[in-house]
């Protein structure tokens, strides 16, 4: 679109209105300033960083690293691999997410509390807890592959291990979307159908599906970001199936080719990017059920055998599987060898104690660290978002995010480059990792703070300054306390996530700070999948501690943050 | 078209077990008849029964006991798509994703009709809702009253026994309601379709309605002619809730031919009666506020409301204790009184319904 000058004159002038208003608010204008500077120096930054990598060979500009890695014929099969993983890990566990989805909102069917948690357990859990009990049971030992079946040779470690694992996963992030659109949609509009002259059949081929078409396909694409951006299943039971994430990681710091590396990273990054880009702008805004707006009243759950029995056996045996895949890790952490000799044993804990407690420390350190200032940043970046007008919003608005669809390894990659030399030199400080606990986990609380500021009429937070209250005094008084539950819950979220983090902070562990799944990740890679399951099982008590002491004190506050994975 | 059908209802009742085990009585033993081709509507405060009746008619709620029939067959038992009926929503539960031709042809492509004749039948009722330019829109382009014309359309295409309205045009603004529930009923009466229609705005059901089923806590409290709801109540409730009503008390002192005579505070009034009453029997008497007559000296009240609508206006007097409202027609050029005046009163005697 072109611009009249007189409008361009228009829009320079009101930019520069937002400056002089804001000039007079100091504090506020001291935020913006820090946050643009955040939010550049720590997402955009360290991808200009790699893109510059990338692109200079000997101080010229050259597509030279983009050429080597393409000579190789490993990489098309590794971009391949990546892809077709992603394919099918997105169609299952979308298929998977739909069953669960439609269980729980459309049919008359027991314990689905119980389902609803299994499905989302494995949000909210540690990496590698699936890939670790798929080795305890499909591995060379495993008890199902050697224990039942006699297997000398079975190999987890390669294609269908990676499905299996990333789709119980992954199949979560499908079910959550898909189970709030089908809940909305409006139970008159199948009436309609049914008075009509449809059979629930049809009903469901002809009105449910085609509505849920947009869903299933965004669904699709948010696992399938998720697929390819992973680094730590990959990692630890990819085998020789390699792809781009974990390539990324063994050509920058394994092969030492930080050219390849940042080319590589590029690839990915596009590639999430722009699916990201799809989902968002494309997909995400043909949405059915926003046409019809609120359910008018319940609907009249499905209760006929026939068709909730078969869904009832089908989504109780996953979530049966799921739920074991659970305990297996913690009895793995005692079982003394594991496909050998099946007695009770200490030995596991006791090496990880011998080993040193630091890594279960700092990490716990960190994370705790890591919370308060995701948490409030995230709230202020939303709250900006939502109420202000300043030079940069959309800057930040679109940079926060986009940071959803940066894939973990490309951003930590990004960091060892940026923050390697002066004038900031942060790698192997604790800050560093702070800071990409902080940034992995912003994001999401970012979205969830501005989703709950646009529930609030802004004319609240008006009444409040014009009682005299200043910006900074309006949102710690009003704001923060009517967005209370979305801020808590990124709390807990930020502390979740950076207690399990691994594909960012793989690149930034170093002698003197260790994290948790850092070492879990190299008792896996040694095949000491004992100790792996007690590190494991050490992570999973303090993140049940430290989320159930967060949820006791805020329910004595009066929080409910039990919609955390909202 | 099909020739339209009867719908009977035989000792429908239906009663929910909320979640805590507690039982709520929704339909409490209903009978009624709904002629062919009959405009009947079910009027009521919320809760009364009224749209739980109708979904059973639909076949979206089964009745805990009891009978309905559409035409001569009892259809208690069967789902919705095995039913002659069809439905037009409160929030028209048009179909997103189809356009409006689509979302009309819809039920006839369940039925397998051939494609010239769900062309030519969706097309003709098109034309007849004055909605031919609007087939290839889809419902998100449309506004309310669009909508639900097309709603109503694919009601009607189906050229159903029964035709049914679950609060239609309530989400509709009031200018766009009226004309609106004019449509409807012209349509209707062209078409000549048995039609049952829920609605709670009486003004709505007394413009539409051929029969106005009044219902309340799950039974029918009367049924009738918007007339006779509205002039012969059954009781207090149907008094209050169908327009304004003043109910006096009053005792019968005997029979004047086919009139009953009535004494209201010490005056007599001479007024027909549909029941028999015993002399010296206590009653209650309905007045409607235009039933009174200002400027009459049968009884002097304090005025304590006094307000100028136009068309009108409407007083409030205090009637031995008792508020009472008091409507007078076309007030131009007669005597306004104020707040705190007195006012000589008296009842029309045909406008006196003894309860």
């Amino acid at each position: 679109m072109v611009l009249k000058t007189s409008d361009r004159k228009l829009r320079l002038k009101t930019e520069i209105d937002y400056i002089k208003k804001n000039m007079r608010d100091p504090i506020l204008m001291v935020t913006i300033l820090g946050v643009i500077a955040i939010v550049f120096l720590f997402i955009l930054y360290p991808l200009i960083i790699i893109l510059k990598e990338s692109l200079y060979y000997k101080n010229t500009l050259s597509l030279y690293h983009y050429k080597e890695i393409f000579r190789l014929s490993s990489t098309k099969e590794i971009l391949w691999n990546t892809v077709y993983l992603g394919l099918i890990v997105s169609v299952i566990s979308t298929a998977i997410g739909f069953l669960f989805a439609y269980a729980s909102a459309y049919l008359k069917i027991p314990n689905k509390k119980i389902f609803n948690a299994i499905a989302i357990l494995p949000m909210v859990s540690p990496p590698f807890v699936i890939a670790l009990s798929t080795i305890l049971l499909f591995g060379r030992n495993g008890f199902i592959t050697r224990g039942i079946l006699g297997m000398r040779e079975a190999n987890v470690y390669g294609l269908n291990g990676l499905i299996l694992v990333q789709t119980l996963t992954f199949f979560p992030v499908a079910y959550l979307l898909l189970v709030g659109l089908l809940k909305s949609i409006d139970p008159s509009v199948e009436e309609a159908a049914r008075d009509l002259g449809a059979s629930r059949g049809e009903v469901f081929r002809s009105i449910t599906l085609p509505l849920m078409v947009p869903g299933l396909a965004n669904a699709f694409l948010l696992v399938f970001i998720q697929s390819i951006a992973d680094f730590g299943n990959p990692m630890v039971i990819g085998g020789n199936y390699t792809t781009l994430a974990v390539q990324i990681y063994l050509q920058g710091i394994g092969n030492y080719d930080i050219g390849g590396g940042t080319a590589l990273a590029i690839i990915l990054l596009m590639i999430s990017t722009t699916i990201f880009m799809v989902q968002k702008y494309y997909v995400g805004k043909k949405s059915y059920v926003t046409v019809t707006g609120k359910a008018s009243r319940a609907r009249e759950l499905i209760d006929s055998p026939e068709i909730t029995r078969p869904v009832y056996i089908i989504v109780l045996g996953l979530s049966v599987f799921v739920g074991l895949m659970y305990i297996l890790v913690p009895i793995g952490a005692f079982i003394k060898l594991w496909g050998a000799d099946y007695s009770f044993s200490l030995n596991h804990f006791k090496y990880v104690i011998n080993l040193g407690m630091k890594p279960i420390k700092d990490t716990t350190f960190l994370s705790l660290m890591a919370t308060p200032i995701s948490g409030i940043l995230a709230m202020i970046i939303a709250f900006l978002i939502v109420r202000k007008k300043f030079l940069g919003k959309s800057f930040v608005e679109m940079t926060t995010m986009l940071a959803l669809a940066i894939p973990g390894t490309v951003i930590g990659l990004g960091y060892v480059l940026s923050y390697n030399t002066k004038p900031l030199v942060l790698t192997g400080t604790a800050t560093i990792l702070i800071i990409a606990f902080v940034m992995r986990s912003m994001p999401i609380g970012i979205r969830a703070g501005i989703a709950a500021l646009q529930q609030i009429d802004p004319s609240i937070e008006e009444a409040a300054n014009v009682l005299g209250a200043s910006s900074s005094k309006v949102f710690t008084s009003v704001t923060i306390p009517m967005i209370r539950p979305a801020f808590f819950s990124g709390l807990v979220y930020t502390f979740v996530r950076s207690m399990t983090l691994v594909s960012t902070v793989i690149f930034l562990v170093s002698a003197r700070y260790n994290l948790l799944t850092a070492a879990i990740m190299n008792q896996i890679d040694v095949g000491k999948i004992g100790v792996a399951s007690a590190y494991s099982t050490i992570l999973i008590l303090i993140v049940a501690v430290v989320v159930w002491t967060m949820q006791f004190i805020l329910s004595k506050l009066g929080i409910d943050i039990s919609d955390i994975e909202g | 078209m099909k020739s339209p059908k009867q719908v009977h209802l035989e000792n429908l009742n239906k009663t929910f077990i909320t979640s805590g085990r507690d039982k709520v009585v929704a339909v409490n033993d209903i009978n009624l008849k709904i002629e062919p081709g009959e405009f009947a509507t079910m009027l009521g405060p919320s809760g009364c029964g009224k749209t739980t009746t109708l979904r059973m008619i639909a076949g979206f709620e089964m009745p805990t006991s009891g009978n309905v029939y559409i035409g001569e067959e009892n259809v208690a038992n069967k789902t919705p798509d095995k039913r002659d009926t069809a439905m037009v929503f409160q929030n028209y539960a048009l179909f997103p994703h189809m356009n409006v031709f689509d979302n009309i042809a819809y039920g006839l492509k369940i039925l397998k009709r051939p494609k010239t004749e769900i062309k030519e039948r969706v097309e003709r009722i098109l034309k007849m809702m004055k909605m031919e330019d609007f087939s290839e829109r889809v419902p998100a382009q449309m506004s309310g009253g669009q909508q639900q014309r097309v709603s109503l359309a694919r009601a009607l295409v189906m050229e159903p026994g029964v035709l049914l309205f679950d609060e239609p045009l309530s989400n509709l603004d009031a200018k766009l309601r009226i004309h609106m529930r004019d449509e409807i009923r012209k349509i209707q009466q062209n078409v000549g379709i048995t039609s049952i229609y829920v609605t709670h705005d009486q003004e709505e059901a007394m413009a539409m309605s051929d029969k106005v089923i009044i219902m309340n806590n799950g039974i029918i409290e009367q049924q009738g002619s918007p007339q006779e709801i509205y002039q012969r109540p059954i009781n207090e409730f149907v008094a209050n809730f169908i327009g304004r009503a003043n109910i006096l008390d009053g005792r019968i002192k005997g029979k004047n031919g086919d009139s009953v005579i009535v004494d209201i505070h010490g005056v007599e009034y001479s007024t027909t009666a549909n029941k028999s009453f015993e002399a010296g029997q206590e009653v209650r008497v309905v007045i409607r506020p235009e039933g009174v007559i200002v400027g009459k000296n049968d009884f002097v009240v304090k005025v304590e409301k006094s307000v100028f609508m136009g068309q009108n206006h409407e007083y409030g007097v205090d009637f031995f204790g008792v508020g009472m409202e008091i409507s007078e027609n076309n007030p131009t050029g007669k005597t306004i009184y104020r707040i705190g005046d007195q006012m000589g009163i008296g009842f029309e005697a045909r406008a006196l319904h003894i309860l």
